[in-house]
């Protein structure tokens, strides 16, 4: 098809502008300004907020798991990259750890990623048999278990407890001036994974179990075995992308990978649209940009002539944010794209098997 | 032996009970509405805040009326704004509102405390020490269950006897016909909203009296534990949601006392997945049919 081809040209050329555009931003802003910031972590949810889609978007399984699996790939990751000699200081209180190897930091984003594919097969088994809300439950819940057990004092050694992990390679010392190159490639080439398969068979099946799944079921589609790979596949791309926020974090506590992470790469998905990974895309920059950049000043006292406006005080920005957020759940709830995409805009309604019948 | 866990047991019956009053707003609202109310854990944490705030400025005997007040009229308003809008709409949108929600109640409440861990004011009577054999105590370890079951038999007194009650219960056996039979449901699920939260308060009460520091987030395990109680209970079985409480109270505590702390929660959410895999409905639950 001509018409395919030519939009799928424009569509790459837009990629490599964007790659491009990211690449110009960090050289003439500096690695330490806020928009390269915003487009480091923005590129890094980005692929966490697709991944969630792809289950909750794309499959119609409402997990709350994420955050479990981000930590999982972020502490696979760390463990198996610091240097070895800095393993004595940084495992102080468990006299230099268990693992005494590092691999090099592609390996270990890959097994990072393997890592919370496991994990998921594993809880998959049991939890995958729950229907909706009991699902959304139960996956919180493990994520919180997987929280707990990491700070566990006896796999200490493993783990390092509930102290930090630190002096892994992060975005800064590996790519030094090219971080936004580095991110972007790498969030890159996993979107684009997640985009072929979602435009396979199994894409397709994952979307027909979204949309009915005894009527799925009965054209022949295995629910369970498409559920859990689906499940394995968001996990392993959330385990990467936990991995890549360890990077760009230079730091890892398990602490902070709690349940309201997982509630707003969720909010993120909304807003950009559930089953449309453009829409995760823009959103999750958008988010990223509004919280730690465009909305800072809420959160600053700020003084007009002698007048103090009022209201402004730390935390204030996420207070307007949430708020923000409630206003596009209730009364926007298709988000920024619905179910589109952004290179279908201009084509006919439904010309990609989209869903037309509801 | 018995004396080494003893007051593993009692802590355990203390903290069930506190999770009960807590899992009745969770399997009252989910019994009508078919929701999680993720934002429950965060009315109850609210309602640690309120006494907090009150206290500072007026006698107990008085901040104890006006924190339930406050945590239905917050209950209430959580319902009107977040959740009536979506009456019509698909069941995973009201899930993300009340996800929604609970973000914003989470948020507002950092702000408004400055991120601190606020000190919950000691409410007489209920903190004092006592000896029950060979354990020591506090009071409202023996508090706790004695209120709870008064307030349990009182709200299945509401529910099988009143016409409100009649009302709830139709209203969750069918949305539609029930609307079709003259029951204003607006005003049915606000007032299991009311009751829901006015429980929440009582427990709040309860439960911090034992932990004494309130931060933002401190609400969501407990709410997570309740709405698990919920589930073994049976969703929508009000005594089956304290006896699911009590159960899941007593065995973390005889978990932390084997040694494995870490696996208190854990222990929770392995639960559910039994349940939920081999016996759906809950402990009373109703049998429910999957209609295509």
């Amino acid at each position: 098809m001509k018409k395919g081809n030519l939009r799928l040209i424009i569509s790459l050329a837009v990629v490599a502008l964007l790659y491009v555009g990211g690449c110009l931003i960090e050289q003439t802003a500096g690695t330490k300004s806020m928009i390269v910031t915003v487009l480091q972590k923005g590129a890094v949810y980005a692929l966490i907020a697709v991944s969630m889609n792809l289950l909750n978007g794309f499959t119609g399984l409402f997990s709350l798991g994420q955050a479990g699996f981000m930590l999982v790939g972020a502490y696979s990751y760390a463990i198996l990259t610091i240097p070895m000699a800095k393993r004595a200081a940084v495992y102080q209180y468990y006299n230099g750890g268990w693992v005494q190897f590092t691999i090099g930091v592609i390996p270990a984003l890959l097994v990072a990623g393997v890592i919370a594919a496991l994990f998921a097969a594993l809880i998959g088994l049991p939890v995958l048999r729950l229907k909706g809300d009991y699902l959304a439950i139960a996956t919180l819940g493990f994520a919180e278990i997987i929280r707990a057990i990491v700070q566990w004092d006896t796999i200490g050694p493993l783990t390092n407890g509930s102290n930090l992990l630190k002096t892994y390679p992060t975005l800064k010392n590996i790519m030094p001036g090219n971080t936004v190159l580095f991110t972007f490639i790498i969030v890159g080439i996993c979107i684009g994974l997640i985009l072929l398969l979602i435009n396979s068979t199994y894409g397709r099946a994952f979307k027909a179990i979204r949309d009915d799944e005894v009527a799925a079921e009965a054209m022949g589609i295995n629910l369970f075995h498409h559920k859990q790979m689906a499940f394995v596949i968001s996990s392993f791309f959330a385990g990467i992308g936990g991995a890549l926020l360890a990077m760009y974090q230079g730091s890892l506590q398990a602490n902070s990978f709690k349940s309201s992470m997982t509630y707003e790469i969720l909010l993120i998905v909304v807003i950009g649209g559930m089953g449309s990974v453009s829409g995760s895309i823009m959103a999750s920059f958008l988010f990223i940009a509004c919280s730690e950049w465009w909305l800072r000043f809420l959160d600053a006292e700020t003084m007009l002539g002698d007048f103090k406006v009022p209201l402004l005080a730390p935390g204030f920005r996420m207070v307007v944010f949430a708020v923000v957020i409630m206003v596009v759940v209730l009364f926007f709830r298709k988000g920024i794209m619905g179910d589109r995409e952004l290179w279908e805009l201009g084509g006919r309604r439904g010309a990609k098997g989209g869903r037309s019948v509801k | 032996m018995f004396d080494t866990l003893l007051p593993y047991l009692l802590a355990g019956i203390s903290v069930g009970g506190q999770y009960a009053l807590i899992a009745v707003g969770y399997t009252l609202v989910y019994g009508i509405l078919r929701l999680i109310n993720f934002a429950h854990g965060d009315i109850f944490t609210a309602a640690g805040f309120f006494m907090i705030y009150l206290t500072a400025s007026l006698p107990i005997g008085l901040s104890i009326p006006l924190v339930i007040i406050l945590t239905v009229a917050l209950g209430f308003t959580v319902e009107r704004v977040a959740y009536k809008p979506l009456r019509a709409a698909p069941r995973m949108s009201i899930m993300i509102s009340a996800i929604g929600v609970s973000y914003l109640l989470q948020n507002l409440m950092w702000y408004i405390t400055g991120g601190l861990a606020k000190q919950y004011p000691v409410l007489p009577g209920l903190s004092e020490t006592i000896k029950i054999g060979s354990a020591t105590t506090k009071v409202v370890t023996v508090v706790t269950p004695v209120l709870t079951i008064v307030l349990v038999v009182a709200l299945v007194l509401l529910i099988n006897r009143t016409k409100i009650g009649m009302a709830m219960r139709a209203v969750s056996k069918d949305f539609e016909t029930s609307q079709l039979m003259g029951i204003k449901i607006n005003n049915v699920i606000s007032t299991t909203f009311i009751i829901g939260s006015a429980m929440a308060a009582i427990g709040s009460m309860l439960y911090f009296t034992n932990y004494t520091a309130v931060t933002p987030t401190v609400g969501a395990m407990p709410g997570l534990k309740a709405f698990v109680a919920a589930v073994f209970g049976g969703i929508g079985s009000i005594p089956g949601a304290m006896i699911g409480a009590l159960i899941i109270g007593i065995c973390e505590n005889l978990i932390k006392a084997a040694g494995w702390t870490a696996f208190s929660d854990a222990f929770t959410f392995a639960l559910l997945i039994v349940v939920l895999l081999f016996r759906p409905t809950g402990l009373f639950g109703e049998k429910t049919t999957d209609k295509v």
